[in-house]
């Protein structure tokens, strides 16, 4: 393997490994901001404990996403030098910003958070908590800008060898980026409920702390349906910006080869790369594809075969996440749904408990999926249209980035199965001594 | 000019990041000399518990400010020193982890292996970033195209060997000093007494380096050029000089002050040595990179130094809160965290 593909997994598993965490703080600390909220207006002290319990899930899950988002700072300039001088007047400042509005309120009231449980009043501890959530938002707010001016880069001007600044207004109201961070955060949303539903149904077949986890539980369905109902809506707006913005990516979601109107989608369909073609389309759903496209069942939607094959994204991958993100999607809505519906009498209904515990690693799932459709369908661009994965690698040597590589999957495997170990235990024991 | 702010500011994110993970990292490094039971380690880890994390995001900003401002450096040194980095992110990784899981399972393996990491992944950063910026302060062989044509054992000459070890004793005196403060008992007394040795080795070698840069570097060039500047350096003696009169009088606050005055001004005074040059290439000086060739555009610079002016003011108030209502000495377990 060369450098650039060695380079490719690197950053994959990097940011992969980030991402299975960020999700988590996102949502849950908005909602432990809630429960200590709750806390302060009812002085039910069920809301502190539950405060508690969530919060040391939360600092495991914590811990790890800060430490893998170390080397994803520094990352750009190790293996993407390139794209770093190319790209750095605008992208680099926009990690800068997340730094110094984000990532310092963060982890400096974190600590406050962890080491005031006894020192602050349950008032001051409450805002703390919200200034975490706050940060953490505002984080994802600016590295989805960054994210955002690679997918629809705009703002800008060639000059002297690289794209420089031209209008930041622009590069901040990217429409690209925005519809990333409601689409992102409300998938966090989700996320983060179906934590803790899962984690409260497991205690709930099992009769343990009915109160507690009744009340997490009913806590996790109402916020957990809005958050499923909007990443879902919200993600077919996406779909739209991708059509009109990247159609290269959009054929490749849908492994849609010919140009045409009044477009299909196919229920069933095998993508086969190599001959251009699909090796199986059937159940064909007519007009659907230009609907979700375009918001038009007769509207023209462009075929990978009009796009130069230099040109293209590996098809299979991004196709398959696609579908994966999308069924998970739904999926995830109608358990909530159910789970809503429900809500007075779920500790009545082990069947739906049992799955729910099972039903954990699917947004999670969609997640990774998710991304994958938007960093891979947006190859061979490392930023769309005007810089290619392939001239932003560093020159650097197989050797380095193949030992590093080995290394830092190595060391997040072990880091993350004992966080995994860590956060089991913890969700098992309850909330005994919260 | 904004290139000239911004050259400061980027020497000023790193100083007050070695400043205050210095001690963390210090802490870490002793606490195989200083810990004799479980009590003490505890203490140990809560003493920097509230705050290691907002330390460690100095680093974070640093690197983005020199991605920000200088995207060519950043681009060259990163990828320059790919290995040397990579090993400087594991083990801060390491180090971050075992804050949080060291305490999580009653089981005196999982503990001692904790307690290993913990020690190793702070003794490794100190000495893997003093190593880096005495590379950095010599000069690295870039070609003109601003490859590093050195590796990894490159960087381990003796020069960047004393730099590293330099990193290493300050951060250790300045950690001892930061446990002065926040233990009490036996581990307090030890932690003083190291102190005291610790002082007087990092004089020692700080000595030992300053009369190497002065042979081997170009560092003293603006100074000699610009004698006020000789300041930053007299402002460094003065903050080692003030920390060891108040480990004498058992002022431990305002010694951790001094040994933090002096990690800021050392680090100042190498940076400002450099001036123009973010990286220097010892292969032929047109090479360099230096703020008139690496910097991003006036409109960058203008937004960011907004940015900077705006944030770091508040960030610094309530850093400082935090400081004043968490470093309180720790008594009991009632107060411990991890
Ligand atoms: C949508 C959200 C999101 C995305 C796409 C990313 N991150 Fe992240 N990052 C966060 C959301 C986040 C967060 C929620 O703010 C984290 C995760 C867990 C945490 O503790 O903070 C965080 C932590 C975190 C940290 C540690 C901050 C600290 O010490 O407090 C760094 C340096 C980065 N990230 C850098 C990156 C980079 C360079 C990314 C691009 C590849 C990236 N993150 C993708
Ligand atoms: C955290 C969620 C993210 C995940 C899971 C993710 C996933 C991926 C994956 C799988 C790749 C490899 C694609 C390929 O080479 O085929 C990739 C590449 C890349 N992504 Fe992301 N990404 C994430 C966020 C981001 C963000 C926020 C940025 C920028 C701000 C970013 C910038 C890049 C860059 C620079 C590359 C390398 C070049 C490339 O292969 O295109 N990613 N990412
Ligand atoms: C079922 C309906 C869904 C639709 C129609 C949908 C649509 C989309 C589209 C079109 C993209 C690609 C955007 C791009 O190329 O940049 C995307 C990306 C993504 N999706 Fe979904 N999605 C759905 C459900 C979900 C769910 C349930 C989650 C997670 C819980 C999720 C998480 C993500 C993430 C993290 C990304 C990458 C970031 C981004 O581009 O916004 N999606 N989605």
């Amino acid at each position: 393997m060369d450098v650039l593909m060695l380079s490719r997994l690197q950053f994959a598993a990097a940011t992969v490994f980030h991402f299975l965490f960020v999700p988590l703080t996102l949502g849950l600390s908005v909602l432990i901001a809630c429960m200590e909220t709750a806390y302060v207006r009812t002085n039910n002290p069920v809301y502190k404990r539950m405060a508690r319990f969530w919060g040391k899930l939360f600092l495991i899950n914590f811990t790890l996403g800060v430490v893998t988002g170390i080397t994803l700072e520094f990352q750009f300039g190790t293996n993407w030098s390139g794209y770093s001088v190319y790209m750095g007047d605008i992208f680099g400042s926009l990690l800068a910003i997340e730094a110094t509005a984000a990532f310092f309120l963060e982890s400096t009231f974190i600590g406050v958070w962890h080491f005031g449980w006894e020192k602050l009043s349950p008032k001051a501890h409450a805002v703390t908590a919200w200034l975490v959530c706050l940060a953490s938002n505002l984080s994802a707010v600016w590295i989805l800008i960054a994210n955002g001016f690679m997918q629809n880069p705009l703002g800008f001007v060639v000059r002297n060898g690289r794209a420089e600044l031209a209008d930041f207004i622009a590069v901040i109201t990217n429409p690209w980026a925005w519809n990333e961070f409601v689409h992102v955060v409300s998938g966090a949303f989700a996320l983060s409920c179906f934590f803790i539903a899962g984690i409260s149904a497991w205690h709930l077949v099992r009769k343990h702390e009915e109160e507690f986890f009744g009340k997490s539980m009913r806590l996790a369905v109402s916020v957990g349906l809005l958050a499923s109902f909007a990443v879902v809506a919200q993600g077919h707006l996406h779909g739209n910006l991708v059509a009109k913005l990247q159609p290269a990516k959009l054929a490749a979601m849908e492994s849609h080869w010919e140009t045409m109107g009044n477009a299909p989608m196919y229920l069933l369909q095998i993508p086969d790369e190599k001959n251009e073609r699909n090796l199986v389309q059937a159940m064909p759903v007519p007009g659907l594809l230009s609907f979700l496209a375009f918001n038009d069942t007769s509207a023209p939607v462009k075929g990978l075969k009009d796009f130069a094959p230099t040109d293209r994204p590996p098809v299979g991958l991004t196709f398959v996440a696609f579908r994966v993100m999308v069924g998970a999607g739904t999926l995830m809505l109608l358990l909530m749904l159910l789970g809503y519906m429900k809500r007075a009498k779920l500790s009545q209904m082990p069947g739906y408990l049992k799955i729910m515990v099972w039903a954990i690693p699917l947004p999670y799932l969609a997640m990774e999926a998710g991304w994958t459709v938007a960093e891979v369908g947006r190859q061979p661009w490392i930023v769309y249209g005007m810089m290619r994965t392939a001239d932003a690698v560093s020159p650097i040597s197989t050797g380095q980035v193949g030992s590093t590589l080995v290394a830092m999957v190595l060391l997040y495997t072990l880091l993350g199965a004992a966080g995994a170990y860590l956060m089991f235990n913890t969700a098992r024991k309850g909330p005994q001594d919260a | 000019m904004l290139e000239t702010i911004w050259f400061l500011l980027w020497g000023v994110l790193w100083a007050v990041y070695f400043v205050l993970d210095g001690y963390d990292l210090g802490m870490g490094t002793l606490m195989p000399f200083l810990a004799k039971d479980e009590f003490d380690k505890r203490t140990i880890y809560n003493a920097g518990g509230p705050f290691w994390d907002g330390n460690e995001v100095w680093l974070i900003a640093a690197g983005g400010v020199t991605f920000a401002a200088f995207p060519l450096a950043y681009a060259t040194m990163f990828s320059g020193l790919y290995s040397a980095l990579m090993l400087l992110l594991f083990t801060l990784i390491i180090r971050g982890v075992s804050y949080e899981f060291r305490g999580k399972v009653e089981n005196a393996s999982w503990r001692k292996l904790w307690d290993v990491c913990h020690s190793l992944c702070s003794f490794l950063p100190a000495l893997l970033l003093g190593v880096a910026f005495a590379n950095l302060f010599y000069g690295l062989p870039l070609d003109e195209k601003h490859v590093n044509q050195g590796g990894l054992l490159d960087l381990l000459n003796p020069y960047g060997l004393l730099g590293g070890v330099l990193f290493v004793v300050m951060f250790a005196l300045h950690g001892a000093l930061w446990l002065a403060i926040r233990a009490t008992g036996g581990l307090k007394e030890r932690a003083v007494a190291t102190a005291r040795k610790m002082w007087l080795v990092t004089l020692v070698v700080v000595l030992a380096f300053l009369a190497y840069s002065f042979v081997h570097t170009q560092l003293f060039g603006n100074y000699l050029k610009n004698p006020y500047l000789f300041l930053i350096l007299i402002a460094a003696v003065a903050g080692l000089l003030a920390c060891r009169a108040f480990i004498a009088a058992g002022s431990y606050w305002k010694a951790w002050a001094g040994s933090g005055v002096f990690i800021g001004c050392a680090a100042l005074f190498g940076v400002i040595g450099l001036f123009p040059a973010i990286l220097i290439s010892t292969l032929n000086p047109a090479w360099s990179l230096t703020i008139g060739n690496a910097s991003s555009s006036q409109l960058t610079l203008k937004i960011m130094l907004g940015v900077a002016l705006v944030f770091v003011p508040i960030v610094i108030l309530y850093q400082a809160w935090v400081y004043k209502n968490f470093s309180e000495p720790i008594k009991g377990e009632g107060e411990m965290e991890y």
